[in-house]
Parts: C-alpha cells; sequence; structure tokens
C-alpha cells in the first residue's frame, strides 16, 4: 500500500462529453482526479492570422466559427470592433436588431449548455427538449440570413438585409413559449435531489480566484462577481433595457445553473423590450466608404453596382488605430483587438475567447473530486472547442 | 404415459421441459423487445418517435440489431486476457436467464388429469396435494445475481482498458452494496410469510394481500436497489457513457456486446419478475384473466416503470451511491426489519 500508483486516462480528444475536440490527461488515484491537464489545438484553423489577408467583411464569416453555437454574438462583437475603430454611428433600428438577435444566440447557447449539462450528468430528456426549443431560433436565423448556423448577418455599419415581413411576430412567437419550457427544464432538474447532490458543491471556484483566472460571463456571476458587460460597458444600446443580472452565492455548479436559467428569462424580457421599441427607419449606417448601397440600386443602376462592387472587392480603408472591443457572449466576455495601419485589411486581430479562458480554470476546479465531478465541471464551463482553438 | 422415473410420472418431465421451452423463448423475445420497448418509450416521453423505419412502427428493429451484432466483426484486444474476456459475457448472460426457474408465473393448470403448476422448478405432489417447488427459491435468486457481477467484473478486468476496468471497480462496488440491501429488504416478506418458497409466498398474497401493501417501505427499498444491482438509470454508473465511455463493455463488439446488452435487459425481466412475486401479488389477480396474463402484465409495467426513470433521472455519482446504499438503504431496510417483527408478527 505504501507506493501509490497514479493511473493516467486521456479523455478526449475523442470522448462522449469534452464537447468537441477537447483533449484532458488526467491523472487518476482510483476515481479522485490528482492532476487535469487540457490539451487544445484540434480544431485550429488560424482564425486570427487569416484576417489579416482579408477584408474587415470578409472576417464576418470567420467569426461565424469561433462560438459556432453562438455565431450573431461573434459577428457582433467583432463589428462593433471595427465600427469603433471607423467611429461611424449605426441606425437605431439596426441597433435594435442587433440586440433581438443576440439575445436569441444567448437563448441558443444556453439551451445548447443546459441540454449537454444534462445529459452529462446523465439527464436524456432535457437535452432532447432543449433541442427542440433551439430548433425555432435555428429556423428564425435561416430565415433572417438564410443559414441556420453560420448567420453572417451583420455587416459593418448594420445588418446585410431587413428582416422580413413578420419577423417581430415570429420572435414574439418563439419567446412567448419559452417561460414554459424553462419551467418544464426547471421542474425536471431545480429540485430533483439527484441533480442537486451532483451540482450543490461540484466545481467550486471562489470570486478571487475566478476573477485570477480570467474568467467572465456566467460562470463569473455563479462565483457571484456581480459584472455583465451589456451593463456595465453597455454597447449596441443595451442601456435602454430594464434587465437584472443574476449573481449566484456558493460559486458551485447549481448556482451557475441557476445563474444561466435566470439569464435566459432575462434574455426573453430584453428582447420583449427590444421588440416594442423596433421602430422603422434604416438598416446601414449613412456612409457609403463603408456600407454597401441599397439593393435596388445594385441592381438598377450602374453607379450602385460599382458602388457594391469596390466594397465587395477592395473592402474599405480602416482608420490607422488600434481598440479593444468586447461584449457578453452567452459564454462570457468575448473581446476582439483589432490593429488597423490604415488599409483596408486589418494589421493584427487577436480575440479574447471566454471559454480559452473559462477552460484554464478547470483543473482549478475539478483537482481532487472524481471523473463524474470533471464532467460536470466541463458542462458548467459551457466551452465552445471553435473559440478555444479559433 | 404410464412410464415413472425417480417415482414420478413421465408427464412431468415433459412439462418441464415445455415448460422451461416456452419461458426461455418468452423471456428471449420480451429482452428482445424490451430494447425496442425502451426506445419507443422514452422516445415518445421525449417528443420523439424511436425506430420507424424497419417494418410497422420499427418493430422489426430487434431483428435487424440482432442480425447486425451478429454479422459484426469480433474484436478482441491484442493486449486483453482472451479467456477471460470471452467467458464474461457468458458469465454475465446465463445467471440471467436461469432466474426465472423458480418464478411461478402462472395458477395450477390441469393436462390430460395431472396438475401442472406453472413454475419451472416445481411439480405437484399427488399425495400430499400441494405443489412442491424449491424451498429456497428467493436465495437461489440472490445467489444468481451475486454471480452475474462477476461477468462486468471480469469483463472490466480482461478487457485490460482503463475506462473498462473503472466500469468494473464501479459495478463491483455497487453490486455488493446493494446486494446487501435487497437481501435484507425482502427479510420482511420472509418474516411475514414464513417461507423461502416462492409458491409460498405468492399464495399468501391472494385477494389483493399483496405484500406491496403490507410492506410498502421493504417493496420500495427492494425495487430500488434492484435497479441499482441492474445498472440501470440513476444507477448506470458501471456503463455511464458521459464518464466512462462505455464503462465495462468498452472493448465489446458483435455477439459479445450483443450478451451484455441481453444480459441487462434479461437482468431487468427477471428483477421486475422478482418484485412482482414478491411484492405485487405474484400470478394473483382478478377472475376475468388467467393468472399469467396478470403476471406478464405486472411485470411490463415495472419494466416500463424502470423506463420512466430512465427518461426522468439523472445519474448517480459514484461516492453518492454508495452512502445512499450503506447510510440511507441499509439502516432502512434493518429498520423495516424491526418495526416488521415487533408489529407484524
Amino acid at each position: 500500500m505504501a507506493n501509490k500508483e497514479v493511473m493516467t486516462v486521456n479523455m478526449g480528444p475523442q470522448h462522449p462529453s469534452t464537447h468537441g475536440v477537447l483533449r484532458l490527461v488526467i491523472e487518476l488515484d482510483g476515481e479522485i482526479i490528482e492532476k487535469i491537464t487540457p490539451h487544445i489545438g484540434y480544431l485550429h484553423r488560424g482564425v486570427e492570422k487569416l484576417s489579416e489577408h482579408r477584408t474587415y467583411h470578409q472576417t464576418i464569416p470567420l467569426t461565424d466559427r469561433l462560438d459556432y453555437l453562438a455565431p450573431m454574438s461573434n459577428n457582433l462583437g467583432y463589428v462593433l470592433a471595427v465600427e469603433k475603430l471607423l467611429g461611424i454611428e449605426i441606425p437605431e433600428r439596426a441597433q435594435t436588431i442587433r440586440v433581438i438577435m443576440a439575445e436569441l444566440t444567448r437563448l441558443k447557447s444556453h439551451l445548447v449548455w443546459i441540454a449537454c449539462h444534462a445529459l452529462d450528468i446523465g439527464a436524456m430528456t432535457v437535452f432532447i427538449y432543449a433541442f427542440r426549443e433551439r430548433e425555432a431560433i435555428m429556423s428564425l436565423y435561416e430565415k433572417i440570413s438564410g443559414a441556420r448556423m453560420t448567420s453572417n448577418y451583420f455587416r459593418v455599419g448594420g445588418l446585410s438585409s431587413e428582416v422580413y415581413d413578420g419577423f417581430e411576430k415570429d420572435v414574439r412567437e418563439i419567446i412567448d413559449t419559452f417561460p414554459a419550457h424553462f419551467d418544464t427544464y426547471e421542474g425536471l432538474l431545480t429540485k430533483n435531489t439527484i441533480w442537486m447532490q451532483r451540482t450543490i458543491g461540484n466545481g467550486v471556484i471562489s470570486a478571487e480566484d475566478a476573477i485570477d483566472y480570467g474568467i467572465t460571463g456566467p460562470a463569473l456571476r455563479g462565483s457571484g462577481v456581480d459584472w455583465d458587460l451589456r451593463r456595465d460597458n453597455p454597447y449596441s444600446g443595451y442601456e435602454k433595457y430594464n434587465f437584472t443580472v443574476p449573481v449566484g452565492e456558493k460559486c458551485d455548479t447549481y448556482d451557475r445553473y441557476k445563474v444561466r436559467l435566470v439569464e435566459m428569462r432575462e434574455a426573453v424580457k430584453i428582447i420583449r423590450q427590444a421588440l416594442d421599441s423596433l421602430k422603422p427607419g434604416p438598416i446601414l449606417a449613412d456612409d457609403p466608404q463603408v456600407c454597401y448601397p441599397p439593393k435596388e440600386n445594385v441592381y438598377n443602376t450602374i453607379e450602385g453596382l460599382i458602388h457594391h462592387f469596390k466594397i465587395a472587392s477592395e473592402g474599405f480603408p480602416v482608420p490607422e488605430g488600434e481598440v479593444y472591443q468586447s461584449v457578453e457572449a452567452p459564454k462570457g466576455e468575448l473581446g476582439y483587438y483589432l490593429v488597423s495601419d490604415g488599409g483596408n485589411k486589418p494589421y493584427r486581430m487577436r480575440i479574447r475567447p471566454p471559454s480559452f479562458c473559462n477552460l484554464g480554470a478547470i483543473e482549478k476546479m475539478a483537482k481532487g473530486a472524481m471523473i463524474a465531478d470533471l464532467v460536470a465541471v466541463i458542462g458548467t464551463l459551457d466551452i465552445v472547442l471553435g473559440e478555444i482553438d479559433r | 404415459m404410464g412410464f415413472e422415473l425417480f417415482g414420478l410420472p413421465m408427464i412431468y418431465y415433459i412439462a418441464m421441459i415445455v415448460k422451461v421451452l416456452v419461458v426461455f423463448v418468452f423471456v428471449l423475445l420480451t429482452v428482445a423487445y424490451a430494447t425496442y420497448a425502451e426506445r419507443k418509450i422514452i422516445g415518445h416521453m421525449q417528443v420523439r418517435l424511436g425506430p420507424m423505419r424497419t417494418g410497422w412502427h420499427g418493430l422489426l428493429q430487434p431483428i435487424a440489431d440482432g442480425i447486425k451484432l451478429f454479422f459484426k466483426e469480433e474484436i478482441v484486444p491484442s493486449q486483453s486476457d482472451k479467456f477471460a474476456f470471452l467467458l464474461a459475457p457468458i458469465i454475465a448472460l446465463i445467471p440471467a436467464f436461469i432466474g426465472f426457474a423458480v418464478i411461478p408465473f402462472g395458477d395450477t393448470i390441469e393436462v390430460m388429469g395431472y396438475k401442472i403448476p406453472l413454475q419451472i422448478a416445481a411439480f405437484y405432489d399427488t399425495a400430499a396435494g400441494k405443489v412442491v417447488d424449491l424451498n429456497v427459491g428467493v436465495l437461489y435468486i440472490l445467489a444468481l445475481a451475486s454471480v452475474g457481477v462477476y461477468g462486468i467484473v471480469l469483463a472490466g478486468w480482461a478487457s485490460n482498458s482503463k475506462y473498462s476496468l473503472l466500469g468494473g471497480l464501479r459495478s463491483s462496488a455497487q453490486m455488493i452494496s446493494y446486494e446487501l440491501a435487497a437481501g435484507l429488504a425482502i427479510i420482511s416478506v420472509f418474516m411475514m410469510s414464513e417461507s423461502l418458497s416462492l409458491q409460498k409466498i405468492v399464495a399468501d398474497q391472494a385477494g389483493f394481500g399483496w405484500y406491496a401493501f403490507k410492506q410498502p417501505l421493504a417493496f420500495i427499498l427492494f425495487f430500488i436497489c434492484s435497479i441499482a444491482e441492474i445498472n440501470r438509470t440513476p444507477f448506470d454508473l458501471p456503463e455511464a457513457e458521459t464518464e466512462l465511455v462505455s464503462g465495462f463493455c468498452t472493448e465489446y463488439s458483435s455477439m459479445k456486446y450483443a450478451m451484455f446488452f441481453m444480459a441487462e435487459y434479461a437482468n431487468m425481466v427477471t428483477v421486475c419478475a422478482v418484485t412482482t412475486t414478491l411484492f405485487l401479488g405474484g400470478w394473483h389477480g382478478p377472475g376475468f384473466l388467467p393468472g399469467w396474463v396478470w403476471f406478464i402484465a405486472k411485470v411490463y409495467f415495472l419494466i416500463f416503470v424502470c423506463m420512466w426513470i430512465r427518461a426522468t433521472y439523472p445519474r448517480y455519482r459514484y461516492d453518492q451511491l454508495m452512502r445512499l446504499g450503506w447510510k440511507v438503504f441499509l439502516p432502512l431496510t434493518l429498520l423495516n426489519i424491526v418495526v416488521t417483527g415487533l408489529i407484524a408478527r
């Protein structure tokens, strides 16, 4: 019994609960975890480098593929960063639609989170239910942008196109059903003894540690830090909406679970307010240097066609400078650091993905726990490898 | 039928063989269609359809699955212990099926003037005028349940794979702790029936005198422990997919995997049959239907409950499961025995 033998297990990159291609090298003493080493990079596509060879608009589709569960939030962060460099004003209608879509994206992302988190802990049914609800948002995505996942809907200066007739009605119909669905999930999980036993006291990380590790988003708020960029550093007109920022107390998986559920309910409220304040108007900034001309002009006049062609082929010059713009993406603070040398392509783009920073704390949160706890921690961190590896 | 063997008419032996065949085929079919039923029931609970393509509403799915598994390549890991690797599925499967030998699944029927009890390991003793069955039937079932665990432990160890090993370890720990609680839970039934013979236990429950009503706590505890013993959700730790990939059967493929699969479902059928026999009055029921119909109906209902639980509950953690078994169930069963001893007799 004197010499303890440690078993090294490779968890992933092919494993049912590593959410993609995360690879964790775990050292186990029985079922107790002694050490976790995350290995990442299996999904690396070089988005940051690629963007240096693309015009500012051509990078937007790349951002769809960062956190592929929340494409519009990624779009939003990127276009906001470029707009900040350009210093252009975005029409109110475009801002409001951006908020609606960003909050729907939050719902979409959180639905996948609750689905996978519950499935990891063994509750299958929630998984299917949440995916059913997500389907409605996907259909809306498809109607509005033509793609279910890689939406590529926002543009520098506004939106790629006006929303279709009946968009408001569709959104209202979708979000009206949601509170009842959240009640269903809560009915299946919140007071479920097994769920509580599995999540209370699991993956505890104190507020100080959470800040030290750079954790952001619901994982940070679950640790009791009252910090939400939508409220504390508003963008895209978030200051106009009333919403509460839920904060946890016990810093464990159960609190993070409750924080995210409240966040989903709040997102529904924000969407309602945004829909109420949605007024007709332009969806692109009045800046012909940057924004595409209206489609009627492109199809009917030679000047419009040339204008469109120039922007599409050459892009637009962005003043020299550097900027950091972050948004409250569903998974945390998603930041874009852009450096421009005055050309039509970024000199350097650096993305601060929330999942990457959150994943860093995995050893802190799961060390000394059991394998089953590690699975719950992966679920509660809500990571997406697309944005970790970029 | 004038021959006699060991002092018993030949028809008794013929009847026994017929019973074995009928029960075996029945259990086999139930196992096959329990997989289908599970997919359908959970499917509908999860607002989806389940198998729909093979046959009408997917009714041929179990057959298609069987054929597929039968023709798949047998993979035996090069680092595995070959003998134990092959032995494990057999050890898992056989006890799951032979448990049925002692379960009475219907009333005594009359064939050509001979009375035949609907229980495999039993015959009608004309001289004594009563059915004679294995007088320690319950012990026999508990013993078989203990043997079944060796299949899983061996599978986990012989595969020489880390996830399998963890699954095997979890399984052995789980079965040991829950077997004890399950065994103690049914002691209160023995105390009331004063017998270990399943015939006697069923006979005592005639006319809705079910032990589930007289011993509700023992009933619930036994059923939960049974679910834990057969590794079903919320106690499906040995093969917890999201944690251990597939647990003890990670390295298994083809028919060897199918044998584990069948063993799991056969265990479920057996456990539900035992619960029916011990607590739900066995084959007793209102007289408008024959006893065996009631028996099958009750067993199928319990199987449905197992599937319902699977669709509803998350999974326990290993240590929580042990704590539940040793610190909650075990004291409760002991308390139940004491209370039964004080009140019932």
